[in-house]
């Protein structure tokens, strides 16, 4: 179970056979071991990462933003937390220790966007005490995959 | 002005290298899927090539103990001990060399005397026949088989054993066939080397490299009375993918050791200092980078040995190395026809058998340390090259 989510953490679409052969575990049971997963939230989803740079749509940006949060009796910082991870724009939400509460990754098609959603949506919230709004301007790595790849490209075509 | 009569007897004597001739083939065209390396596609792991550039931020660019930093050999042995089961003392035992191959050449140099015999398993790495050659000894080789999966059993090795014959150079897994050697099969082996008195050079180059979970590699210096007869060569190049640092060593009994230290502290006289700084890392911190590189090496092979196997060319699995070794004979073409034909027809190159002997002849070499993605699309090319043949 390790391996196999080891093998789709790494690339997320191994087909079915592929891990099969890997692991020496029948299809249909990788297959019934993996919507299990799902069905469990183990697995959140698949998804495709990018490099932003090289993908027609560059007009994205990103941005992180540190927020403070009042806590509430009971909950800590969690109704708070669950309410704005819900937003569509908000690609990440991670509470944190340190000098700030949320760290919040957002993406928005234009700077305005960006702007108005941390303006209009995010500080307004009741709790919300202040924000501090991170703009990303380069990507090198992400999610364990390096944006410029490794040179590897002196390798002899035959060695001994 | 002709050099022909200049160039020493010896040189001349030696032949061009098969995979050098296949080299010239494969050079210049881009188009190439190559199976043809022998080494790893990965580049070093970060924190190794870090390591190296931190030494020489700090300006470490000095020579080193003719033997090896201490550090490093210090490293080395605790290595040995913890892989292989022998303990050799870092302070006289243990010598740092620019890869396993000046390892092997000192440890041929150190040894022999003009006429003796050394004997080695064949198909082998392309080294070793001329190694033997320019320390003026006689190489014997002892041809493997496909149907015992190209082990060496001690008995085939028995029938080359002359009065000359002095030294037994082992290399398991080995490169080409992937082949690796059960214990009991290898205490023969010693059995035969001590009631014949040969020394085993043991190239272990591979060692880390080996697939099957109920398979424990022994190197045969760790079986009963064989330390004091062997001298295990190792090094960095395979496991740690840091062939182009040419770091190894040699693990021998003291006075081998300082008979072969004679001769690298004139030729050599130390490894490059940064090399050295980034194999202590790799002892260091390395293994796990070396476990998940060992995972998807086995991946590809029994992904590239199946094909072969789909496809009517029949291969063993190799145990170990990362190389298939796939039996082309039903073809009808020997080696070299039918990598070159594979190369231009299908742009696929792999290595043909006989440039590691000639008991390599009607197999290729395919090298799987290669991204699976064009392990794919070269298996594609086999598998229609192979059709087109029927």
């Amino acid at each position: 179970m390790d391996r196999l989510i080891q093998l789709l953490k790494e690339n997320g679409r191994h087909s079915v056979e592929e891990l099969s052969s890997e692991l020496g575990i029948g299809a249909d049971q990788i297959e019934k071991i993996i919507s299990d997963l799902i069905d469990s939230g183990a697995i959140l989803g698949f998804t495709a990462i990018t490099d932003p740079s090289k993908i027609d749509d560059s007009d994205t940006v990103s941005a992180l933003i540190e927020v403070k949060l009042t806590p509430e009796r009971g909950g800590g910082f969690d109704r708070l937390a669950r309410r704005i991870a819900k937003f569509d724009e908000v690609e990440s939400c991670m509470l944190m220790s340190g000098g700030y509460d949320l760290c919040v990754v957002i993406s928005g098609s234009s700077l305005h966007n960006v702007a108005t959603f941390v303006a209009e949506k995010l500080s307004t919230l009741e709790g919300v005490v202040s924000t501090a709004t991170h703009f990303q301007l380069k990507k090198y790595k992400s999610n364990g995959f390096l944006a410029e790849l490794d040179g590897s490209g002196e390798r002899l075509p035959v060695s001994p | 002005m002709s050099f022909n009569d200049k160039i020493a007897d010896k040189v001349k004597e030696i032949p061009r290298s098969g995979i050098r001739d296949f080299f010239e083939l494969v050079l210049g065209r881009d188009d190439v899927i190559s199976l043809g390396v022998g080494e790893p596609d990965f580049s070093s792991p970060w924190h190794i090539r870090e390591a190296a550039i931190y030494s020489l931020e700090k300006g470490e660019t000095s020579y080193t103990s003719n033997l090896g930093m201490e550090k490093l050999r210090k490293a080395i042995s605790a290595s040995v001990q913890k892989q292989f089961n022998v303990n050799y003392d870092y302070r006289s035992e243990v010598l740092v060399t620019v890869g396993v191959s000046e390892a092997l050449d000192l440890a041929c140099r150190a040894l022999l005397n003009p006429g003796d015999e050394v004997i080695y398993h064949e198909p082998c790495y392309v080294s070793y026949d001329p190694s033997i050659s320019l320390a003026y000894g006689c190489p014997v080789s002892v041809p493997t088989r496909s149907e015992n999966n190209f082990e060496v059993r001690a008995e085939e090795i028995e029938k080359k054993i002359s009065p000359k014959s002095k030294i037994l150079i082992l290399n398991f897994p080995t490169n080409p066939t992937g082949a690796v050697m059960k214990q009991k099969e290898l205490q023969d082996i010693a059995d035969l080397c001590i009631s014949k008195d040969l020394i085993v050079i043991t190239d272990e180059i591979y060692s880390e490299l080996v697939y099957e979970d109920d398979y424990n590699h022994v190197s045969i210096s760790s079986l009963p009375e064989m330390k004091s007869r062997s001298i295990l060569l190792h090094g960095f190049s395979k496991a740690y993918a840091m062939t182009g640092f040419r770091l190894g060593y040699s693990c021998a009994p003291a006075e081998i050791t300082e008979a072969m230290m004679k001769i690298h502290q004139y030729s050599m006289l130390c490894a490059p200092i940064t090399s050295q700084v980034a194999a202590i890392e790799a002892l260091e911190n390395g293994s796990k980078a070396v476990e998940k590189m060992r995972q998807d090496y086995r991946s590809r092979r029994d992904y590239m040995v199946s094909q072969f196997n789909d496809m009517g060319l029949p291969c063993h699995m190799p145990g170990g190395a990362f190389y298939a070794f796939p039996d082309i004979r039903g073809s009808g073409l020997s080696s070299k026809k039918f990598a070159t034909d594979l190369l231009d027809t299908e742009s696929v190159a792999a290595v043909p058998g006989d440039a590691f002997g000639v008991s390599g002849e009607g197999f290729l070499r395919c090298c799987y340390a290669t991204d699976i993605n064009l392990i794919k699309s070269a298996m594609k090319g086999f598998k229609r090259f192979v059709d087109s043949l029927k």
